[in-house]
């Protein structure tokens, strides 16, 4: 089995995953991959997702070979992607793989013969991130299943969003996408989730949905999807979550405000300290979900 | 006076009719005619049904299913016979298939599809209005995808 696509992915899967990963936090299953070797192909930079798997990996008693950027790499010496896969499938147990190529964890794990997991491809897909999101989701929520969840920033080009929305669309989640004009979803994934009969509703005012939701998940607003500075600067502040504007609405309860990190200012530090947000155990779940994952497609389970 | 039939009849082969006007030639690079195959073609002829047509009678030769899924997005309702002895003995209309392998090029410039030796694969999610789906980079295509395609 690979992990490729939230969209790839069935129910069933998920909900195995989520209690696989409640069991390999509490302690109650301890799992062993000693003697395996994954191998962690990062074509583009990362920092938190490769630390997360490489973590998760060695935790469960496993090795990893990383290679980071392709910089020094043979890629840089003109192999082709299918080549540098195919010569690391012989000596890996199991691959992961980032790419900005789109569809490229895909194309690897028909290539190859032993597990592929996508750790981002370009603007489509980022599954680990959404099943660990649904993981945080389910445990501040003690369910998934029908939650009011409004996504925030930037919906045109973050991959974390495209696998969260066909997620949540698994668990019947009523929608509200807040983003500028310019950086809402993409027509089809409305045209999907008008398809699976999910509720949906599109706004540029954060402050009008926050008593609504029972989870705001918040993405970054990249400076470089705008035409210059001053169109940046008139849309970033207004996409911004701050301590008052928590603190002035009625909340939920059991309100809940995660942030895939890295975060840059789309939420304000002060907000750290405060019960809702938990978008630093999102990143630790991170890593029990990918312990989860890897141990699965390793057969260790 | 009885006006001739403009377009000879062919004593075996195929002979693909009611093709959109002026669409023929894409045709014919479709399934890559080439300098040793005998064909009539007819463009712009009328047509009781579609106004105008165009039509291509190719002899001895019978096109596969990937021929005929290959021209199914330029020859939509085009209807293929099969000719016998100048009797067309088959008759099928072209419909588009449930998957596009290897026919079309994936428009998003960041597809895998577009930089590593892939064979473009499509699932077809609605015929009219057509959407169709890249299996790698999942973007969905209408209508538009046959224009940046060029056909």
């Amino acid at each position: 089995m690979d992990i490729i696509s939230m969209r790839s992915l069935s129910k069933d899967n998920v909900t195995s995953l989520i209690e696989l990963t409640e069991k390999i936090e509490s302690g109650s299953i301890s799992l062993d991959i000693s003697g395996h070797l994954v191998a962690l192909l990062f074509f583009e930079p990362s920092t938190r997702t490769a630390f997360s798997f490489d973590s998760a990996i060695k935790r469960l008693g496993g090795q990893t070979i990383i290679m980071q950027e392709t910089k020094s790499s043979s890629v840089q010496k003109g192999e082709s992607f299918a080549d540098t896969i195919k010569t690391v499938s012989q000596y890996a147990d199991a691959i992961v793989i980032r790419s900005a190529i789109e569809g490229a964890a895909r194309f690897a794990s028909e290539i190859v013969d032993i597990p592929v997991i996508n750790a981002g491809d370009g603007a489509n897909q980022h599954p680990t991130q959404t099943l660990l999101d649904l993981y945080t989701i389910k445990k501040q929520q003690k369910t998934v299943e029908n939650r009011k969840v409004a996504i925030v920033g930037d919906l045109r080009y973050g991959r974390a969003v495209y696998s969260l929305v066909y997620g949540l669309a698994m668990f019947n989640a009523e929608l509200y996408l807040i983003s500028p004009e310019h950086l809402k979803i993409r027509a089809y994934v409305r045209h999907d989730l008008d398809t699976m009969g999910i509720k949906y509703h599109e706004s540029e005012d954060i402050s009008a949905v926050l008593d609504k939701v029972d989870v705001m998940y918040v993405t970054r607003i990249q400076r470089e999807r705008f035409a210059g500075q001053y169109e940046y600067e008139k849309v970033k502040d207004s996409y911004q979550i701050t301590r008052s504007m928590v603190e002035s609405a009625s909340l939920k309860n059991n309100f809940t405000l995660l942030h895939p990190l890295p975060r840059v200012n789309e939420i304000t530090t002060d907000v750290d300290s405060l019960p809702c947000a938990h978008y630093f155990a999102q990143a630790k779940n991170g890593m029990y979900m990918r312990q989860a994952i890897i141990a699965s497609l390793l057969g260790a389970v | 006076m009885i006006k001739e039939l403009k377009v000879d009849a062919i004593k075996c082969g195929t002979v693909i009719d009611h093709i959109p006007p002026g669409k023929v030639f894409k045709v014919i690079d479709l399934l890559g005619i080439g300098e040793n195959d005998q064909v009539m073609i007819g463009t712009n002829l009328s047509s009781p049904k579609h106004g105008r047509k165009d039509v291509i009678k190719i002899e001895n030769r019978y096109l596969s299913v990937e021929e005929i899924n290959s021209v199914s997005l330029v020859a939509r309702s085009a209807t293929i016979s099969i000719i016998e002895d100048f009797k067309p003995c088959k008759k099928t209309k072209i419909e588009i298939p449930d998957v596009l392998k290897g026919i079309l090029v994936c428009p998003n410039r960041h597809c895998v599809t577009n930089s590593e030796p892939v064979v473009t694969v499509f699932d077809v999610e609605a015929k009219d209005p057509l959407s169709i789906r890249c299996r790698y980079c999942e973007r969905v295509f209408g209508e538009e995808i046959g224009k940046a395609n060029s056909l």
